[in-house]
């Protein structure tokens, strides 16, 4: 428990009652929730160590609620905590004491199917899997898709630019939107992008992606829907080491091939999974590699035999590939089991999100291994390979006196060590208030300005979502002060902001 | 200016501010000619020239944002490589040699060719850069690897941002295989509509097409696709598109010469090349066959790409008609090539509404609070608010 949130403003705080009351005036009935029992449903999201019920939480359910309620905030100084589903691993949605929740459960309707130029428009709060359950029945499916499709929202996926298993085929949520409605904390509505693809001005769409909530709130999402692939075959195949396993990946791609999805699991990941399932992983291997192949039928074919090849000139001793659904369905059984799995061997564990480059993996699971004693917990690795996103799994016991704090060190140290040999912070599931702390360690002081001018140029108070992303919260007028250079001030009479 | 060294390009970011000039970054010059004509003092990119980093398996690379785009694209196909958003090069549109066009001005303009349609544009593979912002200040953004989430992405920012923001000295691109097999399909005789649906038909079936195109003509009017992979992949993909169009007749299968002259065609737009005013418009697919009965009546002459999603056009008419066209189909019109007095009076760029250009503003002061990089090439007024 070592993160920090900003410190309530009491003021805020006292004015309590008139809060709920002007919330009330703006979203009727039940769309105001503020007796403390219901709060403590949204006092977290998916990290869970930490934990806060907000002063009072809205459900709008139009757009003309969700600009009055900024607008009013706004003007009152009042800060605003979107949410959607509460699935983020980072932290994200975490409400502060004095913060209005801005939940867009509520806005659960898929608007508008569009199968002539590919695309849907949905509201955020609708969930990622039912944008494919309502294209499907035509032959099409939404193609990003976080592990927790099922909960989690659009908006979500949007605010932190998921991923999922196909995204090195099928790109992340940014590949993927091409249109947003948001509304920013002044209560102006703006619609960016639309139907096409190129932006007319700056790419709006792209900045909002991934923004974490912070710089406006977003109400409608305008997806693309792509064509269900004919067949998908998986390839299961096991290596004595990690080397091996990683040189596999490195060969597949340089042979031109770009599997639909590319996940490697780590000795610990692989027992664990197979405990859990029993769909007959192999328990003797270093490393387990699950490479899925689509398209037409002869596609899937040629390249599941080009594979095959390459994994056993890299010495794989296990290679099995599918030959019907229910079989391709149980390669992946164990690594989709792999959360649960954990929770088997341990009472709680903690997912860690870096990206690394792919050559470096040998080292850093050995560093890893190494960390691992010094912090006395175990670690489980599960990898998408073929982008070099690490899911480092940290067991721990948050009974156990002192386990949490350990845990939340060794994913520090991890994060550093994925840094340090060219990797960043987080490969999917956003800085939040998880990584915030660390943002130093990949970016200068210099970089976080100009990333935070640009919160400035939509939300000039920090209303929005603040504690998150930022290890500092400059206030945007000391943001625009004149650079020194060279030693001296130059041109302090231009305008910096 | 040709600055050789990051300290350098701060060094002129200084002076012109402290002049009260501004600055226009320029790379190989290939759009020089787009935009109202204006006075900036020139910052050249091309010393920073030279690829940094390629390591093909990692599929990323980092290289001096002055590089040639010649360069890199040979040096990647060496690997069996490429950029797959097919930079789009604006050299041959102003009777320019192809291969001037440097990855900076590549990215700063946002610009990809037909490969757009399946694979993304220069957004999607723009990872991360190094720039100096307006305030002459280094900074980076993104990363190095091709999964990233770390911060805002900045670089989608970068693409598309026409030299308004920061002058970026390196980008970190992210590369893919090429196909290793390809083969066009094209069918003969079709109506703007009917060849925008034909192609809306297959791209809705499984059969990953890399690139669509409608190329019309005095003697034959083509509407053509593009399949790109392994050959056991292109021939069933090619027997379900036979399928897909089997009421529209046999399409002609192109190879070798004649498939590329096709392709080729959409990145001259040798086609198009009448010395009238040239527009690119983006839309949804649909809305190509629109802006084309809105302006053929008026002597526009076109050519579809994206599958109808991007109409190049050629028109002499008033200005405010592509535009109404544009927008009245759901998308926005770029001037592209024009003579000088058309550009000093239409902005190259579609007018944006009131909030999302106050927004704009907003984000543009916040890297160039001083406007050093506000040439007056874009012809709106800079601090809306
Ligand atoms: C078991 C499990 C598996 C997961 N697997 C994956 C995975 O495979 N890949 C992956 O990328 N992630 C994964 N996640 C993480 C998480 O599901 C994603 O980050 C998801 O996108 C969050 O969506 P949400 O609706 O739950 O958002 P929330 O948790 O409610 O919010 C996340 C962020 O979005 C903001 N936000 C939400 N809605 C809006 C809106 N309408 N406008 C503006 N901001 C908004 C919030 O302020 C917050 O900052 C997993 C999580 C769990 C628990």
């Amino acid at each position: 428990m070592t993160i920090c949130m900003p410190a309530p403003d009491q003021a805020v705080l006292a004015r309590r009652e008139q809060i709920v009351a002007a919330l009330r005036a703006i979203v009727p009935g039940e769309g105001v929730i503020s007796d403390p029992p219901s709060l403590k449903a949204y006092e977290t999201d998916a990290l869970t160590a930490y934990r806060q019920p907000p002063m009072v939480a809205v459900l709008p359910t139009t757009v003309e609620q969700v600009a009055a309620v900024l607008s009013w905030c706004r003007r009152e100084g009042v800060k605003v905590v979107p949410r959607g589903a509460g699935t983020s691993l980072s932290g994200g949605s975490l409400p502060l004491a004095d913060s209005v929740l801005l939940c867009m459960a509520r806005f659960n309707r898929i608007l508008a199917v569009d199968y002539e130029n590919r695309t849907a428009v949905v509201q955020p709060g609708v969930t990622n899997l039912a944008v494919t359950r309502a294209v499907e029945a035509a032959g099409f499916y939404y193609a990003p898709d976080p592990s927790s499709q099922i909960a989690c929202s659009i908006g979500g996926n949007v605010a932190e630019n998921s991923g999922g298993v196909h995204c090195l085929k099928y790109g992340l949520t940014t590949n993927n939107v091409i249109g947003l409605e948001i509304v920013t904390i002044d209560g102006e509505v703006l619609r960016l992008g639309g139907g096409h693809l190129d932006p007319a001005g700056l790419d709006l769409v792209g900045l909002m992606v991934g923004s974490e909530g912070l710089l406006a709130v977003v109400t409608e999402v305008t997806v693309r829907i792509l064509p269900k692939p004919q067949t998908a075959r998986a390839l299961l195949i096991g290596f004595p080491t990690v080397e091996q396993g990683g040189q596999c990946v490195a060969d597949v791609i340089a042979a031109g091939v770009i599997p639909s999805g590319m996940e490697m699991m780590d000795r610990p990941a692989i027992a664990a999974a197979e405990a859990f399932v029993n769909v007959g992983y192999p328990l003797d291997v270093d490393a387990l590699l699950i490479v899925e192949l689509d398209g037409p039928g002869a596609e899937c074919d040629h390249l599941v035999e080009a594979v095959q090849a390459i994994a056993l000139r890299n010495g794989a001793v296990s290679c099995r590939a599918s030959t019907n659904e229910t079989e391709r369905l149980s390669f992946w059984a164990g690594r989709k089991a792999a959360f649960p799995a954990m929770g088997r061997i341990a009472p709680d564990f903690y997912c860690m999100d870096g990206t690394i480059p792919r050559r470096r993996l040998p080292e850093v699971l050995t560093r890893m291994t190494a960390l691992s004693k010094v912090h006395g917990l175990a670690v489980a690795n599960v990898f998408h390979a073929g982008d070099g996103n690490l899911h480092p799994l940290i067991l721990y016991d948050a009974n156990a006196p002192g386990e949490l704090d350990r845990a939340e060190a060794f994913g520090s140290d991890i994060l550093r060590l994925c840094v340090e040999v060219g990797g960043v912070l987080t490969g999917e599931h956003g800085v939040g208030i998880e990584k915030r702390d660390l943002m130093p360690v990949m970016f200068t002081q210099t970089d976080l300005a100009h990333q935070q001018r640009v919160k400035c140029a939509f939300d000039p108070e920090l209303l929005l979502n603040p504690g998150k992303v930022f290890p500092t919260l400059h206030r945007c007028a000391e943001l625009g002060r004149t650079h020194v250079h060279g030693g001296q001030m130059r041109f302090p009479e231009l305008p910096r902001f | 200016m040709k600055p050789e060294t990051t300290d350098d390009v701060i060094d002129a970011i200084f002076d012109a501010a402290r002049a009260g000039e501004t600055l226009e970054i320029r790379g190989g010059g290939s759009k020089v000619l787009i935009g109202a004509p204006h006075e900036a003092a020139i910052l050249d990119m091309t010393s920073f020239g030279a690829v940094i980093d390629y390591d093909p398996p990692e599929l990323v690379l980092t290289a001096g944002a002055g590089t040639p785009l010649s360069t890199i694209e040979a040096l990647l196909d060496a690997e069996g490589q490429h950029l797959a958003f097919e930079p789009f090069d604006h050299g041959p549109i102003f009777g320019q040699a192809v291969g001037a066009a440097t990855i900076g001005g590549v990215v700063a303009a946002g610009v990809s060719g037909s490969r757009r349609l399946s694979a993304g544009g220069a957004r999607d593979h723009l990872l991360g850069f190094e720039a100096v912002s307006g305030r002459g200040e280094r900074f980076v953004a993104g990363a190095k690897v091709v999964k990233n989430v770390t911060g805002y992405d900045l670089p989608k920012l970068a693409a598309g941002s026409w030299g308004r923001l920061f002058a970026m000295t390196e980008v970190t691109l992210k590369v893919l295989p090429k196909g290793r097999e390809r083969t066009t399909l094209a069918l003969d005789g079709l109506t703007p509509k009917a060849a925008q649906a034909a192609l809306a038909r297959v791209l809705a079936a499984p059969t990953d097409i890399q690139a669509a195109a409608v190329l019309p003509g005095a003697r034959s009017s083509l509407t053509a696709i593009r399949l790109e992979g392994f050959g056991p992949s292109i021939a069933a993909r090619v027997e379900m598109v036979r399928a897909l169009w089997s009421d529209l007749g046999a399409p002609m299968a192109l190879s070798g010469a004649d498939a590329d002259a096709l392709w080729n065609d959409l990145k001259t737009l040798a086609p198009l090349d009448d010395g009238r005013p040239l527009w690119r418009i983006n839309t949804p697919p649909s809305g190509g066959p629109m802006v084309v009965e809105a302006l053929a009546p008026h002597g526009a002459r076109w050519l579809f790409d994206w599958a109808g999603g991007l109409t190049w056009l050629t028109f002499d008419g008033d200005p405010a008609l592509v535009r109404a066209a544009a927008g009245a189909a759901g998308g926005h019109a770029v001037l592209v090539r024009a003579d000088e007095r058309l550009r000093a009076a239409t902005p190259f760029l579609h007018p944006l509404p009131s909030g999302v250009a106050r927004l704009e503003a907003r984000i543009r002061a916040a890297f160039d609070p001083s406007g050093v990089f506000e040439t007056g090439r874009f012809l709106d007024t800079r601090h809306a608010d």
